[in-house]
Parts: C-alpha cells; structure tokens; sequence
C-alpha cells in the first residue's frame, strides 16, 4: 500500500512540473509568432507607407515564387532592397546579443554581466575609431577597414581578458575585473583618438560608437547569421551546465561539469556572436544585458529554456527599437543603440517592479 | 570495499593540509570524519571527489583510481553534498534535484529522470515543494534538497560535508534519518564530515579522528569516543557515558 501511495504522488510530482515546464515551452511558439507580425508592421512602417497586405504579397510572390502571388514593382523594391535587410538585421542581431547576454551571465553567475563587460566593445569602438580617425587597419581594403578593424580589436580584448583571467583560474570575478580593465584601458585611447581627430571624424567616431542599423545589407546580415546559426546550437548544448554552474563550481563539478572548458567556450561564442554583429552595426548597448532580465522575469532562470526564449525578446526588442528609431522624428532617424535604452528602460523597470520576487 | 583512500597528501602553500590519511568504506557503511576546525575533514573529502587534487596518495572508488575518471563517470560514482549553496539564479526544487541526473544524461532530459526525481522527493518528504525556489528555503529543507540532488546521481558513495551544521535539533535528526534510510536501503556508502560527536556516535558505523591533517584514531563508536581521544584531538575535558555501544558525550570544559 504504501508504494502505491508513493507512486501516486511521485506521478503527481512529474505532471506538475510537465505544466511548469509546458508554459515555457509555448513561449517560444507564440513569441515566434509575435516577431513574425511585428516584422511584417516593421517593414510596412517607413516614408512609403505600404499596407501589410502589400508587404507580404512582396514577400510571399518572391521568396516563395511557385505560389503565383504578384507583386508591383515599387513594392518590391521598397521591401527587399530597403526594409527587409533592415529588419532581419535588427531581429537577427537582437538574437544574438541576448543569446550571448544570457550565456555571459550564466558563466559568470552574475546577473549585471553583459558580453560588453568583458571590454569587446570598448577594443571594437577603439578598433573603429583608429580606421575613422587614423585611417590605419590590420587587414581588409578601405571599404571594410571599419569592420576589420573592430572585428580584430574585438577579439584581441577577449583574448587578453581571458589571458589575464586564466593564469588565476578563469572564474568569474577575474574575468569581470579584467574585463573592466580592458574596457577602460581602450576607453581611454579611443577618446585619445577623438581628441585628435578633425570635427569630421570626431562625428564618425561618434555615429558609430551609438550604433545603428542604417547600414544593414543582405550580405552583411548573412555573415551575422551564419555567426549566429553555428554558434547557437553550441551554446544550447552547454545550457544545462550553465544552470549547474549557477549552483557553484565545486557542485557543478561534483555533477560531472567541467567547469573551465564550459566557460571558455561559452564565452568564446558569446564574443564571436557579438562582435560579428557589432562590427557591422557600431555598439547597440542594453539588449544583450537587458533581454535575459526580462525573458527570466517571464519564464524563470533555467537556462535550457531562457537562451532560445531570450532570443525572441531580444530580436523583438531591437526590432521595436529600431523601427521606433526610423519613425518618431522622420525623415531623420535616432540611432538605435539610443532607443534601446529608452525603451529598454522603463520596460525593465516596470517588470522590476511589479514582479513578485525580488531577484529581478 | 567500496571506497579506498591510501596515504592522501596535501598542501595549500605552506600549509600542510592533510599528512597521509588513508580510509576504507564497506558497502552500505556511514563513516563519519570528525576533528576540529583545520583539521581537513573538507579538505579530505575534496581529495575524494578530485575537486582538490592530492600531491600523493592514491583514492579508489569500486576498485577503479579517481585519477583515470572522467568527470562524468566520477559524478555516476561519487555524489557531493557540500556544506552550504545559494544559487546565483534561483532555481526550483524540482530543477535542483534534476541537475544530479547530469551525469547519466546525454541527449536532453529524459522521462526516467524526472521519474528519479519525482520519486527522491517523495522519499525526502519533499513533495509539497517541488515547484519552490530553493534559495527560499529553509536550512534543513535544503539539505534535503542538496542530498536528493546526490542521490539522483544514483552514485556508490556519497560525500556529505557537514550536513547538519546550522540545522536545529529535528531537521538534524530527519536529515540524518534520511542519510542512513538511503545508505541501509540503497547499498550506497556515506562519508561525512560531521561536528556533533553525539550524533556521530548515534548514526556512524565507523568514526575517524583527524587531528592535524592526520588519522589520530578510527573505529567504531563505541571504541573510538573516548575521553582520552577527545581530550587529545579538541583539548577539552568530556564525560563519555559508555552504557551502550554507542556512547554519548557531555563535554565538561577545555583542558
């Protein structure tokens, strides 16, 4: 009798947490579903307004041509030279910086922690500002020196933070401080290059230390896809050691983890994510911090469900943000990386406060 | 014998930690590390585990050296309770105990798990909590958080690092309840670490004396809690009541 009792209860235990487990499930379906819509209003918002039945009988009569749907030509045009790219940048890019918040803040138990905090942003900023202002580059032609440049000094912070991190254990708090370190240590050289750069190229340095997503290309946003798309399913594999990691690392290796490889690679793909999306759009602060906090808010801090969620804020948010950027003071636009905060924001401290718990 | 320590060795620095402490546990035995603070009770369970790696010595677990593990198959071998967590994100109970299937899982987490799971909180009285974030609760709910999780691992020998510190006197008892309930039921072996000679004396089937890094006196209970043992490793003057095989303790002051 009593092993019947035991059962019973332990079945009931088990459909418990198959609902607790379920709600988080249908959060990635129905946020899917959200971004898709929210990208078709997006990319119909602009100076040419078009109705959304224009902008997906575009979209349906050339990406899926056997359907016989036609298209008029301005509308085309409109939607796949101008907005699209635009708007699957922002998405794509909004994914990757909250894929690789999340994974930063896994690794380093630290919930204040972004992919900038390890100073890639500062070295990219620091890297773009040398091709601005001193014209000079490590590799690449004139066209992409920008790119490369930020690309190559990105990487190269990273690569010293972890250097520095390693020779005293690679945890968490070494790698913050020597992060911080990086990052002031290129603030400041960059500012060096603003102080003698021209007025012009000062105002370059500027742009692109905001961030924005007026440049977004079709081959430009294949490249930040392809980051993402091999980088992604990796950190995914590593997502339950991420939640064990967060219990400590004695216990997380206890549980068979290995605990430095773990945070090398995981840091490691949230750098190469990042910085493939940065190089190309300037420095869009806030998503990846901001993006894991309000995903957990909504469906908790198990990481195996809040990298893909986050993901789906994130591209939302980025998306809102840029499309809100293009729109409130037309012809002229605020650049995104200004408008995540502004929207970022108040959104988080609304969640903040009217959560239940006091851990976000 | 399922686990087998011969001559461990270590140093932090200048600091010699442990000085050749050698230990054998027999299936389904409770052996309790008892000495005072800087003795290396936590450091020599660490030893076990490799989350400390020993300068010398040797440790077995079912026969096979720690040292030609990997992580993985140690953790299916070996389950840690340490003395204290907080999670960094607050987790649920549920999700807690399912990190100890890590080990056996490859491709996702499968129905079997949360069956193991399920079940391990109803045989800790947890049942009620499972949805609960850890970090909310209690001292001694936790513990029977900590020592679930380890048993998920379904491991030979578990290593428990003082389990009942800051624990009031039930949960002391229900935790170690469940400790020697799992031990005698499940065929698994406990190591802990323990300050509480009395409750050492009540749930050990073998006590260790570690004064100094070093094994000043093993044995069972009834052979080992003397006051002339006390009096040697803690320098306090105790009254041993030796009526039964498992004498209690009145501490009486320092010598």
């Amino acid at each position: 009798m009593a092993v019947e009792a035991t059962e019973l209860d332990a079945a009931g235990i088990g459909e418990l947490y198959a609902r607790f487990t379920a709600r988080k499930r249908l959060f990635i379906p129905i946020g899917l579903l959200v971004l898709v819509l929210f990208a078709m209003v997006a990319t119909s918002l602009g100076a040419a307004s078009l109705g959304l039945g224009e902008v997906f009988r575009a979209i349906v009569a050339k990406a899926l041509p056997f359907t016989g749907v036609q298209s008029n030509e301005l509308a085309d045009v409109i939607v796949w030279d101008l907005r699209l790219p635009r708007v699957l940048m922002a998405i794509v890019a909004g994914m990757g910086f909250a894929a690789s918040g999340a994974t930063m803040q896994g690794v380093t138990r630290n919930p204040l922690v972004s992919p900038y905090t390890i100073g890639i942003s500062s070295a990219a900023g620091f890297g773009a500002a040398l091709a601005i202002v001193l014209g000079v580059g490590v590799v690449g032609t004139d066209k992409y020196i920008v790119i490369a440049n930020a690309f190559v000094f990105a990487l190269l912070a990273a690569f010293l933070v972890y250097g520095m991190a390693r020779i005293r254990g690679t945890t968490p708090e070494t790698l913050i401080l020597a992060g911080i370190a990086m990052m002031y240590l290129f603030s400041a050289a960059t500012s060096l290059l603003q102080y003698i750069g021209t007025q012009e190229q000062v105002a370059g340095v500027v742009y692109w230390l905001f961030g924005s997503l007026t440049a977004a290309t079709w081959d430009k946003l294949l490249v930040v896809s392809i980051f993402f798309a091999v980088c992604f399913p990796i950190m995914m594999k590593y997502s339950w050691d991420l939640n064990a990691l967060a219990a400590g690392d004695d216990t997380a290796a206890s549980l068979g983890v290995n605990t430095k490889r773990v945070r090398v690679i995981s840091v490691t793909l949230a750098t190469l994510v990042t910085v493939s999306i940065i190089c190309f759009t300037g420095i869009i602060g806030f998503v990846c911090l901001v993006a894991p906090h309000i995903t957990r808010m909504v469906i908790g801090p198990d990481h195996r469900f809040l990298l893909p969620c986050s993901c789906i804020v994130g591209g939302l948010l980025l998306l809102c943000a840029d499309t809100l950027g293009r729109m409130v003071i037309q012809p002229a636009e605020i650049p995104v990386g200004i408008v995540t905060s502004f929207i970022g924001v108040p959104m988080f401290a609304y969640l903040l406060m009217t959560r239940r718990r006091q851990y976000w | 014998m399922k686990l087998i320590a011969k001559d461990v060795h270590l140093s932090y620095g200048d600091i010699r930690a442990l000085q050749g402490v050698s230990m054998d546990v027999r299936e389904g035995e409770v052996v309790s590390l008892v000495g005072p603070n800087g003795s290396g009770k936590t450091t020599f369970l660490k030893c076990i585990n490799r989350l400390l790696q020993p300068e010398r010595g040797t440790v077995l677990v079912a026969n096979r050296d720690v040292r030609d593990m990997g992580l993985r198959e140690m953790a299916r071998l070996l389950g840690y309770v340490p003395q204290s967590a907080n999670h960094a994100f607050p987790a649920t109970v549920f999700d807690t105990v399912l990190l100890g299937r890590r080990p056996h899982v490859n491709w996702g987490v499968g129905a079997k798990d949360k069956e193991v799971v399920s079940r391990l909180l109803v045989l800790m009285g947890l049942s009620d909590m499972a949805l609960r974030q850890f970090n909310e609760l209690s001292g001694g709910e936790r513990q029977k958080v900590l020592i679930a999780r380890a048993l998920a691992q379904e491991p030979e020998v578990l290593l428990l690092d003082e389990p009942t510190s800051n624990l009031d006197l039930r949960h002391q008892f229900e935790v170690l309840n469940l400790i020697h309930t799992a031990v005698k039921e499940r065929g698994v072996s406990a190591v802990m670490a323990i300050h509480d000679l009395n409750l050492a004396s009540r749930f050990s089937d073998r006590i260790i004396f570690l004064k100094n890094g070093s094994v000043h006196a093993e044995g069972r209970p009834g052979e080992v809690l003397t006051s002339g043992n006390i009096g040697e490793v803690y320098g306090v003057e105790a009254i041993v009541n030796t009526d039964s095989d498992r004498p209690y303790i009145i501490p009486v002051g320092p010598v």
